[in-house]
């Protein structure tokens, strides 16, 4: 069916059906590894992954060759908080929600993701929203475009969960919805830290009968086995350091009030999000070794967002603290490198410390470094190639690339607009037609 | 008045019938359209008391039975709702779990807790454990009124069976098939309970209950079938053996659970084909999938998982009387233009697919929706069969509805041409045997 073959060749697939496992040469280009410094060459792209870097890379034969033209290529963006490709982002019923999780709503045919693609984006961590003290569980995707949830997700990466502490968890609910509703504990800054250190207790005394009932069941006792408990169950797994935690933050001093939880539950905190004031306790942040995530220059749109200056990520960059740029926006995801370039201007970063903010620092606060996050032998062949410098305000992608697939290809986007917008206006008339066919004369029809 | 009258004139023609029909009845000479092989020209079926007893080319007439000349008509197996709601009360939504006096105003969008109503008591977490958006222990079958004038209706278009599904909530109950021969609503049950209806509806509110997204439904609804395992295995020991064991609290929110064969999943999209199917295994209980809209694009999934969909009929369409200036997106656009492609896909693929009304009343309009199937592709014999055998089949009825064939209940209707054609005209309809003509006016003689 040729109109089933239109669907999918316009909408939903890598733009080249590259064939997997192809060689793939890019030569002619400005190579920004990030990690090894900048150097004019090319890189060899086999069986996804980059198998060669260098000045001179001789080209195997059958080898598609792609000459970048003299333009540059970096590795692929990774966003470390993003609510794209979710059809859902808060549970906001209740105060602990790690019962959820967002791999259960991935929605792989999000616009969002090829949009993001189209900003160089080639992974990013997908964050449940900040309405809880403990919300819910996040997934590490690719912008895989075309293919299915399960395999958008980028295996492998270490599971994790959201916090979040301030203005949003201890929002009650009723008089904010105006809606006649029972209202929602915590409602003060002290509640969302006792409902964490409530959930935490609970967590371990969930942890203590799992394992009573395990050490009894294994002598031969009869006992009924205990109920899983999917909102605990990630919390014990917090506790033993098999999760993530990622927490929405603003102010300074409840920066210190969750690292202090954190060191007396015998757990990490892994990433700092937001985390506007991070400047004025950078020391404690370094300290607990927890990661921050930050905006550029985003701020004001609340009273705990105040107290921000666009010094943020440098400064705490430089107090030895592992600082990501994020975008916690489909819009602003789109343009991330122009948010590292910020920090060249704002605190005088480097160019390849500003692209780390968006590249190799968020892969290590992932623990997906060594996949991804800069170019090197042996990484996914994450690339994306601008035709000017990725901190310039003027350069644009044009070809972004993961696994060694191509999955946006400037030209050939611009091109298939006007195909698409044809078939638009085509089906438009056709049902506008039907519509009209089917309403009798006289108005509506009856019943 | 008009009303009553008829339904005293019906009534009367029941007393009659008791007495002077025969139970037996044998059509001749008619196109018989079995579903389970080729349509037999010039035959004959039998039913008797309530069953089919004979159909073919070379069928006797049996001593006594009321024999009725099939010349020019065409006899079909009766068709099934395969996901229904005739006959059920409509749905209420429940009552918000806590109300408050209005917000004294103000309130706003942030910060949202320094000021508000002062008469409002903070409530539990509300959470899983508290069985929200659940009556999986109801049935359809304990709710029918067997009086709806949505069963009559139905049946007169020649639907003879509706496998009819409690609506409400996200674990909304639990099924039952029931044949549309009105009288006792004990003796419309032809299998009970036959799966529990799951939506993902989330609180409208999201604040206001657990589960407040489509996020929290998954969970939820996993949370309750770990609960129901955990609970079984509970119940089974203490039942082996009380002396020593903490006594399970009894939760009929659970035994709904463990009473319900099969789970159905709402999947419209293919993304949601694809999630559901994943969400399905997970929950180790066979699914079925209610929605369909993009099947077209589902078919290898839905096929190597061996999952059946149950297709809304209802398809998608331009509002009629929606804003022509508004520009739809291609995705929208594409997806009326196939959503009628998908059970040719779903047919050609092998996938078990049965047709469900989805809300149409008319019974007019749901000729016309599978008329649009069979224009986008689908065989007429294909989509005779998405109304009758497969939907029997899905349900694990088929070995008593759903084709006609010997032994078998003896649902049946008569048209005086192929059923799809616009001017055809249902002339009698058999539910258990018990024959019905539809009349004019929508109301139904019989039985006779």
């Amino acid at each position: 069916m040729d109109r089933r073959k239109f669907i999918g060749g316009l909408l939903l697939a890598p733009v080249a059906a590259m064939a997997a496992g192809g060689d793939i040469v890019i030569r002619n280009a400005k190579i920004l590894t990030v990690t090894k410094g900048s150097l004019d060459g090319s890189i060899l792209i086999r069986n996804g992954k980059i198998a060669e870097v260098g000045p001179n890379v001789t080209a195997p034969a059958g080898a598609r060759v792609i000459d970048a033209g003299g333009q540059f290529v970096m590795p692929g963006i990774i966003d470390c908080h993003s609510h794209i490709a979710t059809e859902a982002v808060n549970e906001g019923s209740v105060s602990v929600s790690s019962m959820t999780g967002i791999e259960d709503t991935v929605n792989p045919e999000d616009i969002g993701i090829y949009r993001a693609l189209a900003g160089g984006v080639t992974t990013a961590n997908i964050l449940h929203g900040s309405a809880n003290a403990i919300g819910g569980k996040n997934v590490v995707i690719k912008m895989r475009w075309g293919k299915d949830a399960p395999e958008i997700l980028l295996d492998g990466a270490m599971p994790g969960i959201k916090f979040a502490l301030g203005e949003n968890p201890k929002r009650r609910g009723g008089s904010d919805s105006g809606i006649a509703t029972r209202l929602r504990y915590p409602a003060t800054r002290m509640g969302v830290e006792d409902v964490i250190r409530e959930a935490f207790t609970d967590a371990r005394a969930y942890k203590a009968t799992l394992d009573d009932y395990k050490a009894r069941a294994a002598k031969g006792e009869r006992v009924i086995p205990p109920r899983r408990d999917l909102k605990l169950e990630p919390l014990v797994e917090v506790l033993e350091g098999k999760r993530f935690v990622h927490a929405h933050c603003y102010r300074a001093d409840e920066i210190l009030m969750l690292l202090r939880v954190a060191d007396e539950f015998g757990f990490k905190i892994r990433t700092l999000q937001h985390v506007l004031e991070g400047y004025k306790v950078a020391k404690e942040i370094k300290e607990h070794g927890a990661g921050a995530s930050t905006f550029s220059d985003w701020w004001s749109y609340k009273v705990e967002a105040y107290d921000a200056i666009p010094y943020n990520a440098a400064l705490m960059h430089k107090k030895g603290v592992l600082v990501s740029l994020n975008s916690d926006d489909a819009e602003m995801m789109r343009h991330l490198n122009q948010e590292a370039a910020k920090s060249v201007r704002y605190g005088g970063l480097t160019d390849d410390e500003a692209l780390a903010l968006i590249t190799i620092n968020p892969a290590k606060q992932l623990a997906i470094d060594s996949r991804v996050g800069s170019i090197e032998v042996g990484k996914d062949a994450d690339l994306v190639i601008y035709d000017k410098h990725p901190l310039s305000n003027y350069a644009k992608v044009q070809k972004v690339f993961i696994d060694g697939e191509m999955y946006f290809e400037r030209d050939k986007d611009m091109s298939d607009r006007a195909v698409r917008e044809a078939r638009r206006k085509q089906l438009m008339e056709k049902q506008k037609a039907a519509a009209t066919a089917a309403r009798p004369a006289g108005g509506r029809r009856p019943q | 008045m008009k009303r009553r009258h008829l339904l005293l004139a019906a009534a009367g023609a029941f007393a009659y019938g008791q007495s002077g029909s025969p139970g037996l009845y044998a059509i001749q000479n008619a196109t018989i359209h079995t579903a389970a092989g080729p349509a037999i020209a010039n035959g004959t079926i039998v039913v008797r008391n309530g069953l089919i007893e004979a159909v073919g080319a070379n069928v006797a007439v049996p001593a006594g039975a009321w024999a009725i000349d099939g010349k020019g008509m065409h006899v079909y197996p009766g068709l099934i709702d395969s996901l229904s709601r005739w006959g059920l009360p409509a749905p209420v939504d429940g009552p918000p779990r806590i109300v408050v006096a209005a917000p004294t105003g103000g309130g706003g969008r942030r910060g949202g807790g320094d000021e508000g109503p002062s008469n409002v008591q903070f409530q539990d977490d509300g959470g899983p454990e508290e069985r929200p958006s659940n009556t999986s222990w109801v049935k359809a079958a304990d709710l029918v009124q067997p009086n709806d004038a949505s069963l009559a209706a139905a049946r007169n278009a020649g639907f003879t069976t509706a496998v009819v599904f409690p609506a409400t909530g996200i674990f909304a109950g639990q099924g039952s098939v029931l044949n549309l021969s009105g009288g006792k609503a004990g003796d419309m049950v032809v299998s009970s309970p036959v799966g529990q209806f799951l939506s993902m509806a989330a609180v409208r509110n999201g604040l206001a209950s657990f589960p407040g997204s489509l996020m929290g439904s998954f969970a939820y609804i996993r949370q309750i079938y770990l609960d129901a395992e955990q609970y079984k295995t509970a119940k089974a020991m203490y039942a082996q053996n009380a002396r020593g064991l903490q006594r399970p609290a009894y939760d009929r929110a659970l035994e709904g659970v463990l009473e319900s064969p099969r789970a159905l999943l709402p999947a419209g999209r293919k993304v949601e084909i694809d999630r559901m199917i994943r969400f399905g295994k997970e929950l180790k209980t066979p699914v079925i999938l209610y929605g369909g809209t993009e099947a077209w694009r589902a078919a290898d999934s839905l096929k190597a998982a061996g999952v059946p969909l149950l297709m809304n009929l209802r398809w998608p369409e331009r509002d009629r009387d929606g804003d022509p200036d508004v520009m739809d997106s291609l995705r929208t656009l594409e997806t009326r233009e196939m959503a009628p492609a998908g059970p040719a896909v779903l047919a050609k693929a092998g996938v078990k697919f049965a047709f469900y009304s989805g809300g149409l009343e008319r019974p007019a309009d749901v000729r016309r929706a599978v008329k649009k199937a069979v224009d986008a592709g689908l065989a007429k014999e294909d989509a005779l069969r998405a109304l009758t055998i497969s939907a029997a089949q899905i349900y694990g009825v088929d070995d008593r509805l759903g084709s006609l064939e010997p032994g078998k209940i003896g649902n049946l209707f008569v048209t005086d041409g192929d059923w799809l054609a616009e001017k055809t005209q249902v002339k009698m309809v058999f539910v258990d045997g018990k024959k019905f003509e539809p009349t004019a006016g929508g109301q139904t003689n019989g039985p006779a």
